[in-house]
């Protein structure tokens, strides 16, 4: 295989791999932003491939054809943000340990959905939903000769979506007053409830925005790659997101380098075989990649990563 | 004033029996909404437990490893620490115990120790990494941990796939010298997986108590989790205190794997995803107070949940993944405390208003 090919065939791969681990990893950086750890984007993403899927397969039987699976996506924000309470009601108003009630909120979302699957489907996996989101090109731009197809491939419509996505949430986060109020929040709460902002209530939006983001993402990921859910649906997807997002350092440029980062690392260790110079590399390296990137980047080797201040901080009124 | 301080223990069960209160409420409720009979189901798992000898044998064999997660998260949490880790380091560490007891000839009173220390060692390992970044870079040890699970996940697979294979997705059997298998044991409980570990375990829990509370170093690890800044001013060294809990923690979670591959399946295996034993450490330790007694009681009720979901989803019908819910709503309910704790100030503020 020459270079071109290989590109064409990896790019699209790592893009649609990058997807939900971009979408996750912005709302996770909605949440982290305003001060809530959120370790538990895994199992938001999992409610999210279970609200995706189950939501499509009941639109799908209500004959909406193809809409259904954008219905599906739509019904898996609503669940993610209903979910996500959970680990808003706990961290927030009852200052439960955040990383905890993460963890706490990982082990709900498979308990969960898998009861309900099994409940609802008599099995431990649902149907497989029939249709799917559209692959599409960009007029013009994918028309270029040799580049267009490389820069402007044919993915799945929520791919680009996505990406204008990143745009969205940085004008949001750092250019209006939403964003200010969120960042303040997260990095001085004290300060910023002495200027008339409700800690609680940004954090309460910021955590439930996490919730929606992630249960795009998870339900992107059930629709287009897996096509039906199950308990293994979402097997670390969210760790990744999160890992993005740090990799990233909170920021939604640096989350979209690092989600594309780890879409190729996985892009190319499931195809890595019929690459010259790269089939004779064991496919472990491939795999692990991603994290000891991560790891050394914590270290400081790529570049020292800072949190927002009062992360993981509870936030209590009139407490110094 | 010793009043007080029984009832700041009293407080300290309180909460725990508390949280397994609601969670088994809220199963309840599942139970209904799904149209289940709950006492029906509850019995059911009740007698998936009791019922039998085997199921209780099944269920001290479900507990083992769970102790030692359970040890291995509560160690690092007494030094300050969250260890994430502890599914990573008890992959390696079952992956190391099974490859020396696969690889090694020697009589037992060497074989089975030497497998059991390398479980150990590559736990230690495991453990050391985020120690060493959390000490010398400051990198948060949660990340780090996360990461270090994936890595143990792959890297175990990868050796398992390339070098040990022997049939289907698995390594071949240990030597029976480095086995914790007895034939006692199993006579007891109708053949079931029970094993020598379990006794191990308990000796465990007594070693995590004494090395704790009873030694100037367990004092310094301790007094590090309390308050870092106060620890150092004493002229405790810090950052090798963090090292060495996260380590010491590590070698829990190993031998922790140890017992899975020397006692129950004599073998490992190309794992698809996590065991979820390192996680349900988390939830062991926390629900147990980070005690080892409390860690002892912790892993017998989540093991014998786990074990008695198979009778409760075959007598009763209900997926066993009511189990899962139970577990994750008592974790929120432990973690929430603060709803409890802000419910009793209120409470004792009015009686002294009177």
């Amino acid at each position: 295989m020459d270079i071109l090919s290989i590109l064409y065939t990896i790019i699209p791969a790592a893009l649609i791999a990058a997807t939900p681990l971009l979408l996750t990893a912005l709302g996770g950086l909605f949440s982290e932003r305003s001060g809530i750890v959120n370790i538990g984007l895994e199992g938001l993403m999992v409610m999210g491939a279970f609200g995706g899927i189950v939501g499509t397969l009941i639109f799908e039987s209500l004959g909406f054809g193809d809409a259904a699976p954008w219905m599906g996506i739509l019904f898996a924000i609503v669940i993610g943000a209903i979910f996500s309470l959970f680990h808003a009601v706990a961290s927030i108003t009852l200052k439960a340990d955040q990383i905890v009630s993460g963890v706490a909120l990982n082990f709900l979302a498979v308990g969960l959905s898998v009861f309900i699957v099994k409940e609802v489907f008599d099995r431990g996996q649902t149907d497989v939903v029939a249709s799917r989101i559209p692959r599409v090109e960009i007029p013009l731009l994918s028309d270029i000769p040799v580049i267009g197809q490389l820069i402007f491939p044919r993915v799945y419509a929520t791919t680009y979506i996505a990406f204008v996505l990143v745009a969205i949430v940085w004008y949001v986060v750092f250019k209006t007053p939403f964003g200010l109020r969120l960042r303040s929040v997260g990095e001085h709460p004290i300060a910023a409830d002495t200027m008339g902002i409700n800690v609680n209530r940004m954090r309460y939006i910021a955590v439930m925005l996490s919730g929606a983001f992630g249960g795009a993402g998870g339900a992107i990921f059930a629709i287009t790659t897996a096509g039906n859910f199950a308990g293994n649906t979402i097997v670390g997807q969210g760790f990744m997101a999160l890992a993005a997002l740090i990799f990233g350092k909170w920021h939604p440029v640096g989350a979209m380098g690092a989600a594309i980062f780890f879409g190729f690392a996985q892009a190319l260790s499931i195809s890595a075989q019929q690459i010259p110079g790269l089939d004779n590399v064991p496919q472990v390296y491939m795999l692990i990649l991603p994290y000891v990137l991560t790891i050394l980047a914590l270290a400081g080797f790529v570049g020292k990563a800072e949190s927002p201040k009062a992360l993981n901080q509870p936030y209590e009124k009139g407490s110094r | 004033m010793i009043g007080n301080v029984l009832k700041s223990k009293l407080f300290g069960i309180t909460i725990p029996l508390i949280a397994i209160g609601f969670g088994f409420l809220a199963g309840a409720v599942i139970m209904l909404l799904s149209g289940h009979n709950p006492i029906t189901g509850y019995v059911a798992l009740f007698q998936g437990v009791f019922g039998e000898i085997y199921y209780f044998g099944e269920t001290l064999q479900r507990m083992t490893p769970l102790i030692f997660s359970g040890l291995a998260v509560a160690f690092a949490l007494r030094t300050g620490l969250l260890n994430i880790g502890v599914e990573g380091q008890l992959i390696v560490g079952w992956f190391a115990s099974v490859f020396v007891g696969i690889v090694v000839e020697a009589p037992m009173i060497i074989h089975l120790p030497l497998a059991m220390a390398a479980g150990a060692i590559a736990g230690a390992l495991w453990g050391f990494v985020p120690g060493l970044l959390k000490a010398k870079f400051e990198v948060h040890e949660v990340i780090v941990t996360i990461m270090m699970n994936y890595i143990a996940l792959h890297i175990v697979n990868h050796f398992i796939r390339n070098n040990l294979l022997a049939s289907g997705q698995r390594t071949d059997f240990i030597n029976s010298s480095a086995s914790l298998s007895s034939e006692y044991l199993a006579a007891l409980t109708d053949f079931s997986r029970l094993h020598w570990g379990f006794l191990i375990a308990i000796i465990s829990c007594v070693i995590m108590w004494f090395i704790l509370w009873k030694t100037t170093k367990g004092f310094e690890l301790r007094a590090v989790g309390f308050n870092k800044n106060a620890s150092s001013y004493a002229g405790m060294n810090v950052n090798f205190n963090i090292i060495l809990s996260m380590s010491v923690s590590g070698a829990f979670a190993g031998v922790g794997g140890a017992m899975l591959g020397l006692g129950t399946y004599q073998y490992a295996n190309i794992l698809p995803a996590f065991t979820s034993y390192g996680f349900d450490g988390i939830a062991v330790a926390l629900l147990g107070g980070s005690t080892s007694i409390g860690i002892f009681l912790a892993a017998f009720l989540f093991g014998g949940l786990k074990e008695g979901a198979n009778n409760m989803q075959a007598a009763a019908g209900v997926a066993p993944e009511l189990v899962e819910i139970i577990i994750a709503l008592i974790i929120f309910f432990v973690a929430s405390s603060y709803l409890v704790r802000w419910i009793y100030t209120k409470l004792q503020f009015k009686k002294e208003g009177k």
